[in-house]
């Protein structure tokens, strides 16, 4: 099996900000890669370096076994970008757009058409097909995006950030998108900053913080690196989380994390039940009242957080 | 194969542009607006305060203001590229194997069409108001082809400071300091000869005078009564007038590529 995508020690700055700093990374063809991380990662930069919208500083990278610097025009005929901010004319409508792209991807005149058509059915887009988009819900906009990326049928797919801003019932609409679109073989690099996105889609994941890979494997291998279980307790005041907190310190694996508005303590554990038991019997003794408990998987999240010692979501970067 | 591949894209993006147009009719309406209470302002309201020696204010005034007009309809040029590229429909051309001349290209293409409709619309207000082609056929076309050549390449320096400064709002303040005294500084709307000295040279030499001067003749509006100023471009005015098409586009065109490739390559 080949590469399709080979990236080594790429490094990209602007002015002093370092955005990608010696990013590796290997996708095999046919297989869904997740670039996960949060904003200011340089996740988007990657993206715009494999698909010869930026070129790197130093480093290289072939996509599709072609150069992305020296082979960048041919390049762009086997790749597909859909990118965070829906790339579509909002005076055209969704037929113009996907045939506008296909004349450009020099399908011929009948092609453009006939594919415009086949994505618009494919993406449940016919009834508005002859609608600026103007007029588009947020989802079906990505859609049409998305549609977009695909005219040419390429071998390579990019997906930065395809959820991004979506409501819930559109983002699971397009992870079904996603999945049906990727049986056929083609090979995929998604980035996203929602942990449970490369969960769902990503064959492999690549964890991406100040524009390195820090971490590497499937979903279920990066949890395993973490190890254990998690406690999570919540109580009334900030004198009971206290309370908690020395009560089970020698119980925790690893740092605990507590939030003082939600009254909310998070311990990495192990040994299952028994420590679930015991905790609470603690709490008891202690008169800590309880206002929930459980014990659970660690997620991406405590992955994230294990790695880097900052939450994956909801952290800007300066 | 290239150059004819380069044109096709070209061209898509410029039937793009063209789409907008159509459906959004306001940009047309509010882009011959304006130029149309001009000529009813300088008709109607300072027209009668002007003495041109030999014919009427009108028939004077209409080339200056297929001039202005077309200067203007040439900032949609930078308004238009400084609005895509902060948006990610460029992100999506630059990743297709489209020719790279094909944003630009296709822009100020679709703005030259943009142009054209716009003249035909002020050439029918000139004729209501009185103004009259006393010239050939071909001569009128001529001077309509003069105002759109000139309108094209002025375009191409509308994209470069569009590009620049990569916002349409700051870019509609900014090119309208570049537009007010090449458009007003001339000799649209009065003799340049009436200019006080410093002024007059200025206007003489600024490459508006000249293709208005080459409208108002190849339509015939002009009289005995009035002889050119005694400089090369208003003794030339159509020669001229080519001439600073060419040197637009030889300083433009490569501005705009240069700066086209830096706004986006971020």
């Amino acid at each position: 099996m080949t590469d399709a995508i080979e990236a080594e020690g790429l490094v990209k700055r602007y002015g002093s900000v370092v955005a990608l700093n010696g990013l590796d990374l290997t996708v095999p063809e046919g297989t869904i890669m997740g670039l996960l991380g949060p904003n200011g990662a340089g996740k988007t930069t990657a993206v715009r370096v494999f698909t010869t919208l930026l070129e790197a500083d130093e480093g290289s990278a072939r996509v599709a076994g072609l150069d992305v610097r020296k082979q960048a025009d041919e390049l762009r005929r086997s790749i597909g970008l859909s990118g965070q901010y829906a790339a579509v004319d909002d005076n055209l409508t969704g037929f113009e757009n996907l045939d506008m792209v296909g004349r450009l991807y020099h399908l011929g005149r009948a092609r453009s058409r006939e594919r415009a058509r086949e994505l618009l059915e494919r993406f449940d887009l016919e009834d508005a097909a002859d609608r600026p988009v103007k007029g588009y819900s947020g989802g079906m906009r990505r859609r049409l995006d998305l549609a977009g990326a695909l005219v040419a049928k390429p071998s390579v797919l990019f997906l930065d950030e395809p959820t991004t801003g979506l409501d819930p019932r559109s983002r699971l609409g397009m992870w079904d998108v996603i999945e049906e679109l990727v049986k056929g073989g083609t090979t995929l690099l998604l980035t996203t900053q929602y942990l449970e996105e490369a969960d769902r889609l990503a064959d492999q994941i690549a964890v991406i913080d100040h524009g390195k890979v820090i971490a590497e494997g499937t979903a279920d291998q990066l949890k395993d690196q973490v190890g254990g279980e998690r406690l999570e307790l919540s109580v009334a005041t900030s004198a009971e989380l206290a309370t908690a907190m020395s009560a089970l310190t020698d119980l925790a694996v690893g740092p605990m994390e507590s939030d003082e508005r939600q009254h909310h303590l998070t311990v990495p554990v192990a040994g299952g039940s028994a420590v679930l038991m015991e905790a609470i019997r603690r709490m008891d003794a202690e008169s800590v009242k309880v206002l929930d408990i459980g014990l659970r998987r660690p997620t991406l999240d405590d992955v994230f957080l294990a790695l880097t010692g900052h939450h994956a979501e909801g952290e800007e970067e300066k | 194969m290239k150059l004819l591949q380069a044109l096709a894209d070209g061209s898509v993006v410029a039937k793009r542009n063209l789409i907008k147009i159509k459906r959004v009719p306001d940009l047309l309406v509010f882009s011959t607006a304006a130029p149309i209470m001009f000529v009813l302002l300088f008709a109607y309201v300072f027209g009668g305060s002007i003495e041109i020696p030999g014919m009427d204010y009108r028939e004077f005034l209409m080339a200056g203001i297929f001039a202005q007009t077309v200067l203007f309809g040439a900032t949609i040029t930078g308004s238009g590229l400084a609005e895509d590229i902060t948006k990610g429909i460029i992100d999506r051309f630059r990743s297709l194997p489209m020719a790279r001349s094909a944003v630009l290209v296709g822009r100020t293409t679709s703005d030259l069409v943009n142009n054209a409709l716009v003249i035909v619309i002020m050439m029918i207000t000139g004729l209501i108001v009185g103004w009259r082609i006393h010239s050939s056929p071909l001569e009128a076309l001529a001077a309509v082809g003069i105002l759109l050549l000139f309108a094209y390449a002025f375009s191409w320096a509308m994209a470069w400071i569009g590009l620049l400064v990569r916002s349409p709002e700051v870019f509609n303040n900014a090119s309208f300091i570049f537009l007010f005294p090449i458009t007003y500084i001339a000799n649209t709307f009065v003799q340049s000869e009436r200019l006080p000295s410093v002024l007059r040279h200025i206007a003489e030499w600024n490459p508006v005078s000249a293709v208005t001067l080459a409208a108002r003749e190849l339509f015939g509006n002009t009289s005995p009564l009035q002889t050119p100023p005694d400089v090369w471009p208003l003794q030339h005015p159509v020669l001229a007038s080519l001439g600073w098409v060419v040197i637009f586009l030889l300083i433009f065109v490569p501005l705009a590529n240069y700066q086209y490739k830096r706004a986006v390559a971020r």
